[in-house]
């Protein structure tokens, strides 16, 4: 019977096609509505790492001032200072661990016919290949040993490679950044990311960097971190005096591949913080934290409050939408409440009754999913359009057309069941000239 | 095939109540062509939607091929519906975006009958009204009396022991009234039960026994059954209609 209901549905679609395409559009433009915001907001909060997002931690230090917290719900700093970076890569309890900040370097390309440009490099350790795991297209990452050599080597992004190779296989080339050769270990393939979760200080859907270079050659180099720094204290004179400063500037991640791996990390952390207590730093109460990578996203509030308000403005103007079309079916089914009482003196029950309507409601459904679902895609163009930075999270993943049709389809079957169970209701005796 | 005994139909307000039906009584044996007449009002198609199980009665017995239709669920009452009785409307409604073929298909989807039978049943019933030849038409591309043919054709695919007709020939001319009533005729002479309501004296007269019905009441009928030139079901010797009075 459920064909047959669904030949019966689309041929009532046909039937009244302008009523058909008012609760089609309605059911589609609340689709699209509530859609497009729940994929920028599903996207911006999803897992970026799923298959490890609970063994990467990053490292929270509170070394803060005595007479306020770093953050207003008491949370320690949202980065580390170099100096409790540097301890805490040297110990190397964790199974991977990689210290890192933002720098900004003028490139000097070998090739006169591209000009010398400014590029965003990371400066991190080599841990970093391994822990966030970017596609390499040649080549691979720089060692352990090249970065206690602090040796001058790079990793190149994709367009980065693009610019100054044209593309080719760079590795072992030269890359000349502020008048310093780098040589060139790897190539990274187009990396994929929906959020730069690795470092959220600045800003959380920005782009990686454009390339990669090991933490203890940036600091040799002097280079300064282009991110956030944020001192309680004034830092003194010199490169030195600040690099043993209680600025925060260095964002601090590890890999702990187990609960106890991660009890243990906790620990040590402890350990070390009470041990710099005694050397008169960290003035306030043990405050340390290992989020992981979901939790340090929520913390962060990558999903922002007007995202939130916005999805729940598109799904109430679904809501709005709904009850529009239960009026319109209330129109429609009451309109074939003739043809219901036939179908029950033909010997319809009102099971059967009631399942013809709901599938009817259902083919209403689908095809304001169909619909619904370009006019998400359009959407998002138009989110990508106004807003560069949502680019990475405004577009349709297979989950999210899955989600669409579904929520169409619940959202008209919902929508058809006040409708429906009035037809049910029909006393077919009423309806025919016996 | 129907019989009623004492049956009561009351339609309740909370200021006042309305018999419809009152101590009504009758007996339709199988094979039977019964005519019934009687006053707009008098309660003649309360009992063909009681006779159709379409209502619901207050009081009374109501057994339909020998099953008491009292306390039967929904589902039930529209499977004993969809098995034993067909319906003839003044009306046709016959649903005008199906054509014909889909129009007689209704009552057999709901019986759940497989695909070629129900094709078989179909091509049929449309063949033994005349319309074979225009299963893929649409209603309104027909004259009253072919929509009518169509009705029938419906409600014969099921083979249905009772047949419910209310007006037949309500909205057709003479020619074509003529035409519908020979062919429900030839049907009951094949052995199918008919109800037919009736304001029409010359239709009424063509039935095997007439039941004339009065304020919700059987006043009078006719307790002799006419003869019939065809031997077989219907026939004076096979024929013991009975109407019972109340």
């Amino acid at each position: 019977m459920f064909t047959y209901y669904l030949q019966l549905g689309l041929r009532s679609l046909k039937r009244n096609p302008i009523l058909t395409a008012l609760m089609v559009a309605g059911i589609a433009l609340g689709i699209a509505a509530s859609m497009t915001t729940l994929t920028v907001m599903h996207l911006m909060g999803s897992d970026p790492i799923p298959w490890k997002s609970d063994k990467l931690h990053y490292v929270q230090l509170d070394n803060w001032s005595p007479d306020e917290a770093a953050n207003d719900d008491g949370s320690p700093p949202d980065q580390v200072t170099y100096r409790d970076a540097l301890a805490l890569m040297e110990a190397a309890k964790a199974d991977k661990q990689a210290a890192m900040f933002k720098v900004s370097l003028p490139v000097q390309p070998e090739n006169p016919e591209v000009k010398p440009f400014q590029s965003l490099l990371r400066a991190t350790y080599s841990d970093f290949f391994g822990m966030f795991e970017p596609p390499f297209k040649y080549g691979g990452p720089w060692d352990r040993r090249q970065d206690a050599e602090h040796a001058r080597v790079v990793v190149l992004g994709r367009d980065a490679n693009e610019k100054l190779f044209g593309g080719q296989d760079s590795v072992g080339k030269s890359v000349r950044m502020n008048g310093v050769d780098y040589t060139v270990t790897g190539v990274l393939d187009d990396w994929k990311l929906r959020s730069k979760y690795y470092d959220l200080t600045t800003g959380a859907f920005s782009d990686p960097e454009e390339m990669f270079l090991p933490f203890t050659t940036a600091v040799d180099l002097k280079q300064r971190a282009t991110g956030n720094n944020s001192c309680w204290k004034a830092p003194g004179a010199g490169w030195e005096a600040y690099l043993d400063s209680d600025c925060v500037w260095v964002q601090m991640w590890v890999q702990l591949d187990s609960p106890a791996r991660l009890a243990e990390y906790k620990a040590f952390l402890d350990s070390y913080v009470n041990e710099q207590k005694k050397l008169g730093r960290f003035p306030r109460p043990l405050n340390n934290r290992l989020p992981d990578v979901k939790e340090w996203m929520r913390d962060q509030r990558v999903v922002s409050g007007d995202v939130q308000v916005q999805t729940g403005l598109g799904f109430a103007f679904l809501v709005v939408c709904l009850v529009n079309t239960i009026g319109l079916l209330l129109a429609k089914f009451t309109r074939k409440a003739g043809e219901v009482g036939l179908r029950r003196a033909l010997g319809a029950s009102r099971r059967e009754v009631f399942k013809q309507f709901l599938i009817e409601s259902g083919v209403i459904g689908v095809s304001g999913g169909v619909l619904g679902l370009l006019l998400t895609a359009l959407g998002l163009v138009a989110v990508r359009a106004l807003y560069a930075q949502y680019k990475s999270v405004a577009s349709l993943d297979w989950m999210m057309v899955a989600t669409t049709i579904v929520l169409a389809i619940v959202s008209a079957v919902l929508a058809g069941l006040y409708p429906t169970w009035r037809a049910c209701r029909v006393q077919p005796a009423a309806q025919l000239k016996l | 095939m129907l019989k009623m005994t004492h049956l009561q139909k009351v339609y309740r307000t909370h200021l006042i109540e309305t018999y419809a039906l009152r101590d009504f009584s009758i007996n339709v044996r199988e094979g039977e062509f019964v005519a019934v007449t009687g006053p707009s009002g008098s309660g003649k198609t309360t009992f063909l939607n009681i006779a159709g199980l379409l209502e619901e009665f207050t009081g009374g017995e109501y057994r339909l091929d020998g099953v008491d239709v009292h306390g039967l669920d929904d589902n039930a009452r529209s499977r004993l519906r969809n098995e034993k009785i067909g319906f003839i409307f003044q009306g046709f409604n016959l649903i005008p975006d199906l054509n014909l073929f889909d129009n007689v298909d209704v009552p057999l989807r709901y019986r759940g009958y497989g695909t070629a039978e129900r094709k078989q049943r179909i091509e049929e019933s449309l063949g033994r009204v005349g319309l074979a030849s225009r299963m893929k038409h649409y209603p309104s591309e027909l004259s009253g009396g072919q929509q009518q043919r169509v009705a029938i054709a419906r409600a014969l695919a099921g083979s249905p022991r009772l047949l419910l007709a209310d007006e037949p020939t309500g909205n057709l001319d003479s020619l074509m009234a003529r035409g519908v009533m020979e062919l429900l005729e030839e049907i009951n002479r094949q052995g199918t039960t008919i109800v037919m309501v009736t304001h029409d004296p010359e239709l009424a007269a063509r039935a095997h026994r007439n039941v004339h019905v009065i304020d919700g009441q059987v006043t009078d009928f006719d307790d002799e059954p006419k003869l019939r030139r065809e031997p077989g079901i219907g026939s004076r010797e096979s024929l013991q209609a009975e109407s019972v009075s109340p």
